[in-house]
């Protein structure tokens, strides 16, 4: 599914990723840990193709094709799909618009006609459902006036519609109470399949209570630092990240092949 | 981030599509302006003799006035002696009985530019007083509206026809001696449209002129009077387009609209002059006073404008509130890109009691547009209990653009409530990342954005031409995001 190989990457002149190798097989959700300022985002952001950040050297492959050569649009349409870490409010852009040309965008890219207004709403009614949300949503203007927990909410419900078969959740849980990260990590569970790779970046543990990774990466300073099962999430989350910056050295691990 | 820019770019320099040209002979008068100018035209037009005497009086203020310095738009001084003030294409000397006998090139440019006058008039549902250059070329539906004793019809026309109504209504919201444009279109104008509801009279359909400016060196000033009488409602929609030429070429209208009691007039304008090339070349000087007099109480007039055209534009469509509980309301969207500029806004002249209006501004500004929102609020001694509500946002689109906000508050009566909110915002990085994301490109991403943010004015604008307004939006912009 995604392999990454040796990637560096830098915000304006500011060296950020130093060297990241990881490999996702289809249908394994990685966890990717690290203290503030380690790269997680940043990694987000490349996989995603943001513009603010540029691939020094290294490459990413993504279903066979060079990631790094797709627009931004292009690796959303086959198939990558970011959870934002702070969804954006688009003022007069009705949720149900910006949901509906983003699968007829999609499905257009990949030759299938394109769903009607009927057709569409009948499909995103049913996703609602999962994720606790009032229809009324569909109607509001995106994100504007949401709650935070209402922007994560809605940001699955994006991806629930959207069937990405990468999909990357960028602090997903940030800002959520307990109550509202069941509910996000419910719809998260429901969208798990064996076709589809998810990766979870995140601060805490928590959100592994709830989604259970196959595999727990800890960044630091640019680099993966340590690889393992689940269990490594609560070894972190018991002795904190000042264990892990001690390793200067970042292990080179691929894991899950 | 430099992909970015160079799609913005593609995206706001698209061509203007509108850019042909008609050939059709025309009968002109020659190039200059003078009393003898003015006579011609009345002469021309077989006016009676009060007509011709209020454009000699309206020449004769023009000729002390001086043109308005006070907008923010920058233009090197007309030549008022180098313009054509007359131009009839030739074969609709003796005015078309009906459609077949309108010239079939004419047809053709209405059909470019995707008027429906024929048999689509009808699917439509639009009565289109189509005026090409000077005359009035085709009105349609008038028999149906005939029937309710509604008068729509070409200003000429009603001329011959309806004098008494004319010599009533012309310039008494809009008098001669109002501006300098409006002095200059009083003296000289040939042609426009014009509309009477009778009493007790729902206009069943949307009325619509579709303005066109085609001959060389041809100044336009048409001359738009609406009259709604007690407890009538009218919804009228006005387009323009104009061919595409390096020189410049003048547009002074005036529009005058009168609300009787409780009588309600809805206008709304797609403006799509031509606005020049992307060095600022050429394109349409659009400098138009608008005025709406809010006669009788419980009356309400709307202006609702999309303004993408035009090198420059010069526009405050207002309202005078007059009667006692009359509301007034303003909603524009104003696009300005490449090197166009404009000062538009409104005027809320509050005179009666409980007076209510409501200005919503929204400006989008792109490459190198220039552009300003003026807006005036009066709330004069006598207006008890006054309230106006005005918002005013702007959104820039690259870096070289710019917007100002120069609101006017006068209020002399203790119980009005005034207020203004302003915001001015950069389309997001963010936003457009977020967008492209979830798959869409960087032009939909755009069109989705800027369409959002105008959604507050186009719901207010009649269904099929919303529909318009946010197509035209997206072709002013392709080239434009950076």
């Amino acid at each position: 599914m995604l392999i990454i190989k040796d990637l560096h990457a830098s915000v304006g002149d500011k060296p950020i990723l130093k060297g990241i190798n990881l490999t996702v097989n289809a249908g394994e959700v990685h966890a990717i840990m690290g203290p503030n300022g380690s790269g997680k985002s940043t990694l987000s952001n490349v996989l995603a193709g943001r513009e603010n950040v540029t691939v020094t050297s290294g490459s990413i492959e993504y279903l066979g094709h060079d990631l790094l050569a797709l627009e931004v649009e292009e690796r959303a349409r086959e198939g990558v799909f970011l959870a934002f870490q702070y969804p954006v409010e688009i003022p007069g852009v009705g949720n149900v618009y910006l949901l509906k040309a983003a699968l007829n965008a999609q499905r257009k890219h990949h030759g299938l006609p394109e769903l009607d207004a009927m057709e569409f709403l009948a499909l995103v009614k049913d996703k609602m459902k999962l994720m606790e949300m009032n229809e009324s949503m569909l109607y509001r203007a995106v994100n504007e006036g949401f709650s935070g927990g209402e922007k994560k909410r809605n940001e699955i419900l994006q991806m629930a519609v959207l069937e990405p078969r990468l999909a990357i959740l960028d602090e997903t849980d940030s800002g959520l109470d307990i109550d509202a990260l069941k509910i996000v990590a419910n719809g998260v569970n429901s969208l798990r399949h064996p076709e589809r790779s998810m990766i979870l970046v995140t601060h805490y543990q928590r959100l592994l209570d709830y989604i259970k990774p196959d595999y727990v990466h800890v960044l630091a300073g640019g680099r993966i630092v340590r690889s393992g099962g689940p269990e490594l999430a609560h070894e972190l989350e018991k002795q904190g990240y000042a264990w892990i910056g001690n390793e200067t050295t970042g292990q080179e691990v691929s894991s899950g092949s | 981030m430099s992909d970015s820019t160079s799609t913005l770019e593609a995206i706001i320099s698209q061509e203007y599509q509108h850019g042909f040209e008609t050939s059709v002979e025309a009968d002109a008068l020659p190039r200059g302006l003078s009393e003898e100018t003015v006579r011609m035209i009345s002469a021309k037009k077989n006016e009676p003799e009060f007509l011709l005497e209020w454009r000699l009086a309206a020449f004769r203020r023009w000729l002390d006035m001086k043109p308005p310095e006070w907008a923010s738009v920058h233009h090197p001084p007309i030549d008022y002696q180098d313009i054509i003030y007359y131009s009839a294409p030739k074969s609709q000397k003796d005015g078309p009985k009906s459609l077949d006998e309108v010239d079939p090139e004419l047809l053709k440019t209405y059909e470019k530019l995707g008027i429906p006058l024929h048999e689509r008039a009808i699917l439509a549902g639009v009565a289109v007083d189509a005026v090409f250059d000077s005359v009035s070329v085709a009105t349609t539906f008038k028999d149906k509206l005939a029937e309710k004793g509604i008068i729509f019809c070409s200003f000429s026309e009603a001329v011959q026809e309806h004098p008494e109504l004319v010599r009533q209504y012309l310039g008494s919201v809009v008098p001669v001696q109002d501006n300098f444009y409006a002095a200059l279109n009083s003296a000289v104008f040939s042609d426009g449209s014009f509309v009477y509801i009778p009493p007790g009279v729902r206009c069943p359909m949307e009325l619509s002129t579709y303005f066109r400016i085609n001959a060389k060196n041809t100044g336009q000033f048409e001359r738009t009077l609406i009259i709604a009488d007690r407890d009538s409602y009218v919804s009228y929609l006005e387009g323009c387009t104009a061919p595409m030429r390096d020189e410049n070429q003048l547009h002074a209208a005036v529009v005058e609209l009168v609300a009787l009691e409780n009588a309600q007039i809805k206008y709304s304008t797609v403006q799509n002059w031509y606005p020049g090339d992307k060095e600022g070349r050429g394109g349409i000087y659009n400098f138009v006073t608008k005025r709406g007099d809010c006669r009788g109480a419980h009356s309400k007039i709307s202006w609702t404008q999309v303004e993408t055209g035009s090198a420059i534009t010069w526009k405050y469509p207002s309202v005078i509130l007059r009667g006692d509980h009359s509301v007034g309301e303003f909603y524009s969207v104003a696009l300005t890109n490449h090197r166009q500029q404009a000062d538009t806004g409104t005027k809320m002249i509050h005179m009666g009691k409980n007076t209510r209006s409501t200005v919503i501004s929204k400006g989008i500004s792109a490459g190198y547009g220039q552009q300003a929102y003026r807006g005036l609020v009066r709330i004069a001694r006598a207006a008890q209990n006054a309230r106006n509500y005005t918002q005013c946002d702007s959104l820039l689109l690259g870096d070289r653009c710019a917007a100002h906000t120069f609101p006017y508050i006068e209020v002399k009566n203790a119980s009005a409530k005034v207020e203004h909110e302003a915001s001015t915002s950069r389309i997001g990085e963010d936003q457009l990342f977020f967008c492209r994301q979830r798959g869409l490109s960087m032009e939909d991403a755009v069109s989705m954005i800027v369409n959002g943010f105008c959604k507050e004015v186009f719901k207010e604008l009649p269904m099929e031409f919303a529909v318009e307004a946010q197509k035209l939006l997206g072709v002013s912009l392709e080239g434009s995001v950076g």
